[in-house]
């Protein structure tokens, strides 16, 4: 699954990920990240059998850790399945299943290329 | 039909009652015979071309009454004569607004244009004509601005009031160029994210966006206008609408055919008009537009058969930005609608940004509509030109091109100097930004005079190559200024490196040339 993690100023310097990855020997994969000198936001794809683990790791290291359970929401009235946000999204969360727009929340990174996109501003970030 | 059996036979060989027995006709009012007592036998344009391959075009005349086509997408160039009715004092408006959208007030005195596109004054882009129409077709109030002339006749200077759909006299869609029987697919070759009215086009080819119906689209249907002309009876945002002729940029020479239509906006509704924002573009109406075709002959039931492997477009490249965008690819909406096209080796996702969902709801809806006997076929007052005309703008005040302004008297380094060195250009010469080129004088990056003081400020580096920006944006001899002036804009940068053909650097042009430029014109 997903977590977001808010990385608080102060322990942005720390080398947070590295040190998790060690102590809990998960996979992690980083799908976003954006670090500037006082703060940052993870995207963090985590194994599910080590995801109590590795949250505990990072709350322990004053990590604030959101899962992103339905990263995206779509507005059902505002939507009209026209597919502007199937070919922009990088993990590919959207797809046409008999040309309604079908989308599979769990992809999603939450980088916010289809709310951008979406002509009839139907989609929404959940959590940002 | 007579005269086209008159013109197909060959002359003095048969009789035409020999070829009524062969081929196969029927009247419109025959049709409308069958619609109204609820016989008719209509499908959609999707289930058509099977029908025609089992059945074959005779077999599908005599099966077939009706066919019904639809779309939805972006139709930009629609709008909406409103008129007010008459204040006390009576105004003759000269300025409207509503929801603050400007309208177009300069038809007499109480009649207002509301164009789709309009950005409104105060949210921008996320707010525009399109929103208006669907807030009013929502049943909502609309809050409406006026300036008057103030003459003897209309006395009134200013009013303000709240207005529902229903307190308009007439709230008339009057569209320019609706229903594109095809339109070419977007894609986009060059470095950066592209916001375009066919949505955002992701760098380096990263994505191909399309419009339009394909095999339910109306004019692909009929692209010969064998049906389809000036009176015809359409579906139009859920309401009755007509065709007035056709549309502005009418090109059927080329398959871009396009038309003008008009429906009563009071009987439309929000589940085929909904407004629509393309990001760093602007306001847009999707509206739903369909057409039923009477099979009435062979050549009908031939071309309502269309599949969407048989309409082709042309993928073309809007990195480029001119009137003349490289088309890189011939493609069909069958290999559009796959998701996946393959573009030089690469291969390239692809969507759409007119719904199909909904285009294949309206030819459903048309179709109850017919089949109930609720929606009956015109005959064509005019048939539709066959030779239209979409030529680019005659413009009579050439503007420059960069090669016009730009200076050639361009210092270049090759990355290997010091940074001291570059310095020492800098101060010796009057510019701030000396490009970087490789020993064949190729563009390799570029180095300013911040880029050297904030060097020297930490000490760090010694060679302009370790400071230097790679990702370096530069300007073509033959380019416009205003693409010139809006790169500079975009990147936020004063100066671009002027390239040739072979990316050899042949100039500079700065935003001190635009403004001189500027001034001068003054």
């Amino acid at each position: 699954m997903k977590f977001m993690l808010h990385v608080a100023p102060g322990i942005v310097r720390y080398p947070l990920i590295a040190s998790v990855i060690l102590e809990t020997s998960a996979l992690l994969n980083i799908e976003r990240a954006s670090i500037d000198a006082v703060s940052g936001e993870i995207v963090l794809e985590v194994p599910l059998e080590k995801c109590t683990e590795v949250k505990e790791a990072f709350e322990r290291r004053g990590v604030r850790v959101v899962p992103l359970e339905i990263p995206v929401v779509r507005d059902e009235n505002e939507c009209v399945h026209c597919g502007a946000c199937v070919s922009i999204c990088p993990t590919g969360t959207f797809r046409f299943e008999d040309w309604r727009v079908i989308a599979d929340s769990g992809r999603c990174i939450q980088c916010g290329a289809c709310v951008i996109s979406c002509p009839h501003r139907a989609l929404k970030l959940v959590m940002k | 039909m007579i005269t086209l059996l008159d013109r197909q036979a060959p002359i003095g060989f048969y009789r035409i009652a020999d070829f009524r027995a062969i081929v196969q006709e029927k009247s419109l009012s025959e049709i409308n015979e069958r619609i109204r007592d609820g016989s008719a036998r209509v499908v959609t344009a999707e289930e058509m071309p099977d029908l025609v391959d089992t059945l074959g075009p005779a077999g599908a005349v005599r099966e077939v009454d009706v066919v019904t086509t639809g779309t939805f997408g972006a139709m930009c160039s629609s709008g909406v004569f409103l008129n007010l009715g008459h204040s006390d004092p009576p105004i003759k408006i000269v300025k409207a607004w509503l929801n603050k959208v400007e309208a177009y007030g300069g038809v007499a005195a109480v009649d207002l244009f509301l164009g789709a596109t309009q950005p409104s004054e105060d949210k921008g882009n996320e707010y525009g004509g399109a929103h208006v129409m669907e807030d009013l077709v929502a049943g909502k109030q609309v809050e409406v601005e006026a300036e008057g002339a103030g003459t003897d006749c209309y006395p009134q200077m200013e009013l303000e009031t709240v207005l529902r759909l229903d307190d308009f006299n007439q709230a008339i869609m009057v569209n320019p160029r609706n229903a594109y029987q095809r339109y070419n697919a977007a894609t986009n070759s060059s470095d950066r994210t592209l916001h375009t009215y066919m949505g955002t086009l992701l760098p380096r080819y990263g994505n191909i966006h399309y419009s339009g119906a394909g095999v339910l689209s109306p004019l692909s249907n009929d692209p010969h206008f064998d049906y389809i002309g000036v009176g015809t009876r359409i579906f139009l945002g859920g309401a009755r609408g007509y065709v007035i002729g056709p549309g502005t940029q009418h090109n059927p020479q080329n398959n871009f055919s396009t038309l003008m239509v008009t429906g009563d906006l009071k009987n439309m509704s929000t589940r085929y008009l909904r407004a629509s924002t393309f990001h760093n573009y602007g306001p847009s109406l999707y509206l739903g537009i369909g057409i039923p075709i009477p099979v009435q002959n062979e050549k009908i039931a031939q071309n309502t058969g269309v599949r969407d492997r048989d309409i082709t477009v042309a993928v073309v490249d809007y990195g480029i930005p001119r009137r003349e965008r490289p088309s890189l690819k011939t493609v069909s909406y069958e290999d559009l609608k796959s998701g996946m096209i393959d573009l030089n080796g690469k291969e390239v996702s692809t969507s759409s940004l007119s719904s199909f969902y909904v285009a294949r709801e309206v030819a459903l809806t048309l179709k109850e509509q017919v089949k109930k006997g609720e929606f009956l076929l015109s005959q064509a007052v005019e048939p539709l030109p066959r030779v239209g005309s979409a030529r680019p703008m005659k413009q009579t005040k050439e503007s420059p091109n960069v090669g016009d302004v730009m200076s050639r008297d361009v210092v270049t380094v090759l990355e290997n100097i010091q940074i001291e060195e570059a310095a020492k250009l800098i101060v010796s010469g009057s510019f701030d930004h000396l490009p970087v080129v490789s020993k064949e004088g190729m563009l390799m990056g570029i180095i300013t005079a911040w880029d050297i003081s904030k060097a020297v400020a930490s000490g760090s580096a010694s060679r302009i190559s370790e400071i230097m920006t790679r990702r370096v944006y530069s300007a073509r001899l033959d380019e416009p200024i205003e693409l010139a002036a809006r790169t500079l804009d975009t990147h936020s940068i004063s100066a671009l490196p002027v390239v040739d053909r072979e990316n050899k650097v042949i100039g500079m042009i700065t935003s001190n040339h635009l403004s001189r430029l500027l001034a001068r014109r003054r």
